[in-house]
């Protein structure tokens, strides 16, 4: 590696750099290195690689993706948030090991804090000031739970307030005392988690909440679930004492609780990709990207939940695989012509599909299916692709579990997509 | 030097018998500068407050503007003083370090009967002694504001109107006052006030604490204080604003601090930026009866929103970090209630209401002055320590983009919080700070850490850790001290 100081920062160049070693970035580099690319290098800015599967002590991590073994799993799974395979903190060091042992170079406790160039960034970590210069950047940063005030809820600002990833940071990592009483607003798995992580920390779980209607659900763990309910307000100081809930026939009640846990209500943690000044999706608001995993700059490439908050972890390892292949064309030479195809737009219901762009080259995403999120649960919805009034493609979809779940498209209608033609629209019929 | 700052346990007891010469009650903004003034003397002083920090009741919530007056009412109590304090604390930040940034405000006229308003305004301005400012047509207007909303008719531009830090200002004027040798004793409330002869005995939640002359800057609870001393002028009613923080993001959306033009209806709703490279939205106006109802609510928050898409549309798609209320001390009267009485060595500092962070210096010197009317012997003055604040502000030189500061010491390269981009190092300094943090909000006031966009999904652990850790080492000092 050269090395050179400027303004501080000392200059050196990489191959490929990845940015987050979470289950994506960490497969993204096992995979390049793998394949050949010597100077392979992943960053991390906790001091522990593995992303949030580190502090996930439920299972469920790296069990079969397919329908049939989902189904299996799904029939063993435990009270809350099991599902087979291992616990987050074994899968992310499984990650960590192929990563290291395919030969990538990993370096925890280093921030990306920035950009300074079209492939360059610049680093911040206990050892000094860095400038990096790739040939290729994968953003592999990862995704977030909305906390309350982006989700605008209303009332004191009392202490126990919690998103999951702060909870099970707390009790997993730093063993802290969290409270008594809980309440989990969000029905989606990880809310499950989250009243598991509750249970383990001798935390009595009062009620899972959700604005969903009963009729859709079926019962899930061992906690209280109450359907249709809507949090209005957070009550109590310094500490909460309770979380206010409209009920859908109007009716007003207060749950008493001591801690609330957030959970769900996914953002991509996409500010690099933006200060960078990459085009974003307005529906998934990660950076836009196409079946190779391309963003808007040529060379720098995205994979994981930066693209999609939030897919199951086994999928964003995929994701970190899948990259590698346009990666490596990118150092080759052998990368199609850059240049953005048409983009994807989803009409209401739906709110987002990833990949958003077309693309090119006709590339594929993996799995040869798009992801599709509605605002709503859909029954049996049928999707209908079009561009410029034309139909490219019309598939009836299974049934979406929730607003949590993805639907599938087949994209096989990829090719049909005139590269130059507007943006291709889809919608449910 | 040993600092005298006490949190818990029986007041320090007080010798001699007279216990102290000044006791400032309420460590706000305005408590803080009033005690920092007083420490330029040979007395002793205390500051106390019912809190468990200094400056975490209204001035914690407000919407950080440096203003320069230009609207106050001509020839007020109030009017002077924000001119003059304008200038102190501009001088003082520059000094210290607080953070400070002139960004300049713009009064936007959305309709004809606004636009016909900006001229009486201007003069106005002259009136309150301010020249700068001036009228600008849409076009410049856009121009100068290019995310503005459609439909805006003009502005008058008031270029020194500028964005300081509410957290560090107090902190700072509290931090030199304890380190001149003002003793500072938090989770302190003065619960009624018994006036001996010479000397007046508070009763406190921790003790008796015996004072010769009493400043009264107790916010919101300032006329409970005025009438523990046997007055009855004034009544404090708190007005609630509500706001809402719009992510870093979001800062390129904002040049200026966008005012409305004020109408019946007060001051109304101003998108401006903050020096922590956010945005703010706010504040409502709402007359309330409980003094301690910072909620905010569904209403407020659709209001903000409603009038922050008129302002900037782009702005409310942006993420939200953080949402607040302050409470400001309305007293029916549109002035400050600033009154001296000789008669029992005391000054009631009231009605502090929308202005008192740049009022502030200003306010201590004139409560400084009505003190040495009441009897207290103001000699031999002397210029405090010099002080320099750690540079929280955006726009200042942040540890973790300094390899000077890195190669001395790795903690600063060791990010904690990384929203807001923190260090290791800059939570240690803070936790070791003349007047260190006891609770997670209070370490956020001083460095940032888990201020940011996630609100501690991924930092928040981490940061109690750190607290919890140094709250205890601090505990175990604080023993030794005693
Ligand atoms: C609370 C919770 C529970 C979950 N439970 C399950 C489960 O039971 N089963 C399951 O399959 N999936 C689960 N998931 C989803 C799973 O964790 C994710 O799909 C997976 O972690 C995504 O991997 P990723 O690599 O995209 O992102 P992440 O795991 O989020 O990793 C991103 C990494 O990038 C780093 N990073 C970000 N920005 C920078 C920067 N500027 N510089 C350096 N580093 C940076 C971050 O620190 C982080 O380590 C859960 C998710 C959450 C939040
Ligand atoms: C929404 C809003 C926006 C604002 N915007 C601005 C602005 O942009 N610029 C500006 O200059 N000003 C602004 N202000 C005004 C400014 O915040 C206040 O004028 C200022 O903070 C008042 O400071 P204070 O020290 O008087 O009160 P406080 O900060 O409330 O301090 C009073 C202290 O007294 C203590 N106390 C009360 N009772 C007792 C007792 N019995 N015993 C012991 N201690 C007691 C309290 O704990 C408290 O700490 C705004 C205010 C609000 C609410």
């Amino acid at each position: 590696m050269t090395g050179s100081e400027r303004n501080g920062r000392t200059a050196r160049d990489v191959d490929v750099l990845i940015v987050g070693a979470g289950p994506a970035g960490l497969a993204a580099g096992a995979e390049l290195a793998a394949a050949g690319v010597d100077r392979v290098e992943i960053l991390e800015r906790e001091q522990q690689a593995g992303g949030v599967p580190r502090h996930c002590h439920h299972g469920g991590f790296g069990a079969p993706t397919g329908l049939l073994a989902r189904a299996r799993a799904l029939a063993r799974r435990s009270a809350d948030g099991g599902g087979g395979g291992m616990d987050g903190p074994a899968y992310a060091r499984q990650h960590v090991t192929a990563a290291l042992s395919a030969g990538a170079a990993l370096r925890t406790g280093v921030t990306v804090t920035g950009w300074a160039g079209p492939r360059t960034v610049d680093t911040t970590g206990p050892a000094g000031l860095e400038r990096i210069t790739a040939r290729a950047v994968v953003l592999a940063t990862g995704a977030r739970e909305r906390p309350r005030s982006a989700r605008l809820i209303p009332g004191t600002r009392p202490a126990g307030v919690y998103t999951t990833g702060e909870l099970q940071q707390a009790v997993h990592l730093y063993g802290q005392r969290i409270g008594t009483r809980a309440v989990v607003v969000g029905d989606e798995p990880v809310g499950y988690a989250a009243a598991g992580t509750l249970r383990a920390a001798g935390v009595e779980v009062v009620a899972v909440v959700t604005d969903r209607r009963a009729s859709r659900l079926r019962p899930h763990g061992r906690s209280p679930l109450l359907t249709g309910a809507t949090v209005t307000g957070l009550r109590g100081r310094p500490r909460l004492s309770g979380v206010e809930l409209r009920h859908e026939d109007g009716r007003t009640t207060t749950l008493s609780c001591d801690t609330v846990v957030l959970s769900g209500d996914f953002v991509p943690d996409h500010e690099l990709a933006r200060r960078g000044g990459l085009v974003l999706d307005p529906g998934t608001r990660g950076p836009a990207y196409d079946a190779a995993f391309r963003t808007s700059r040529p060379g720098v490439f995205a994979a994981g939940n930066v693209l999609h908050a939030v897919e199951r972890a086994g999928f964003a390892a995929e994701e970190g695989r899948a990259v590698a292949v346009p990666v490596l064309h990118r150092l080759l030479g052998t990368e199609e012509p850059g240049g953005r195809g048409p983009s994807l737009v989803v009409e209401a219901p739906l709110r987002w599909i990833a990949p958003n762009t077309a693309g090119p080259d006709g590339a594929r995403p993996p799995g040869d299916r798009f992801l599709l999120r509605a605002a709503r649960p859909l029954t049996l919805p049928v999707l209908a692709v079009t561009q410029d009034g034309r139909e490219l493609h019309r598939q009836r979809s299974l049934p979406s579990s929730g607003p949590g779940r993805s639907l599938h498209l087949a994209a096989g209608w990829l090719d049909r997509v005139d590269p130059h033609g507007p943006a291709v629209r889809i919608a449910v019929l | 030097m040993t600092h005298t700052l006490t949190t818990a346990g029986p007041l320090p007891a007080q010798d001699p018998c007279d216990g102290y010469d000044v006791t400032v009650v309420g460590a706000g903004v305005v408590g803080a500068a009033i005690a920092r003034e007083l420490a330029r003397y040979p007395l002793r002083i205390a500051l106390v407050d019912a809190a468990d920090d200094v400056g975490s009741g209204t001035s914690k919530a407000n919407t950080a503007i440096l203003h320069t007056g230009f609207d106050a009412v001509p020839g007020s109590l109030e009017a002077r003083l924000v001119r003059e304090g304008y200038a102190l604390l501009a001088d003082y930040a520059g000094e210290t370090g607080i953070p400070l940034e002139r960004v300049g405000a713009l009064l936007v006229a959305w309709d004809g009967d606004q636009l016909a308003t900006l001229p009486g305004l201007l003069d106005k301005a002259v009136r309150n002694g301010y020249h700068a400012a001036r009228l600008i047509g849409a076009d410049e207007l856009r121009a100068r504001e290019p995310r503005l909303g459609p439909g805006a008719l003009g502005a008058l531009e008031v270029p020194d109107e500028s964005i300081i830090c509410p957290w560090t200002t107090p902190l700072a004027y509290a931090t030199q006052a304890v380190r001149a040798g003002v003793h500072l004793h938090l989770n302190c409330r003065v619960n009624s006030v018994d006036q001996g002869g010479d000397v007046h005995t508070l009763t406190t939640s921790r003790g008796p604490l015996r004072t010769r002359h009493v400043v009264n800057a107790a916010g919101l609870h300032a006329d409970e204080i005025d009438r523990m001393l046997g007055n009855d002028v004034f009544t404090v009613t708190p007005r609630r604003g509500q706001l809402i923080v719009y992510d870093k993001l979001a800062r390129d959306l904002v040049g200026h601090i966008l005012l409305p033009v004020p109408g019946p209806g007060g001051k109304g709703v101003l998108v401006a930026p903050t020096v922590f490279g956010n945005v703010l939205l706010g504040p409502t106006a709402e007359e309330l009866d409980d003094r301690t109802d910072t909620a905010s609510t569904a209403e407020g928050l659709r209001l903000l929103r409603e009038k922050g898409r008129r302002i900037v549309p782009r702005l409310v798609d942006e993420e939200v970090t953080a949402v607040y209320a302050g409470l400001r001390a309305a007293t029916g009267q549109e002035d400050y209630r600033i009154q001296e009485y000789p008669a029992l060595r005391y000054v009631a500092v009231g009605g502090i209401r929308s202005t008192g962070l740049t009022a502030s210096l200003a306010i201590a010197r004139h409560v400084v002055e009505l003190l040495a009317a009441t009897g207290l012997e103001l000699t031999g003055p002397r210029d405090l320590p010099p002080l320099t604040m750690p540079g929280l502000g955006e726009a200042s030189p942040r540890p973790y983009l300094s390899a000077a500061l890195i190669a001395g010491d790795p903690a600063y390269g060791s990010i904690v919080c990384h929203c807001e981009q923190v260090t290791l190092g800059e939570i240690r300094d803070a936790l070791a700070s003349t007047i260190p943090p006891c609770s997670v909000d209070g370490l956020r006031r001083r460095t940032r850490a888990r201020g940011g966009r996630c609100q501690g999904f991924h930092c928040g652990a981490a940061v109690r850790a750190l607290v919890e850790e140094g709250t205890a080492a601090n505990g175990d000092d604080e023993e030794a001290h005693r």
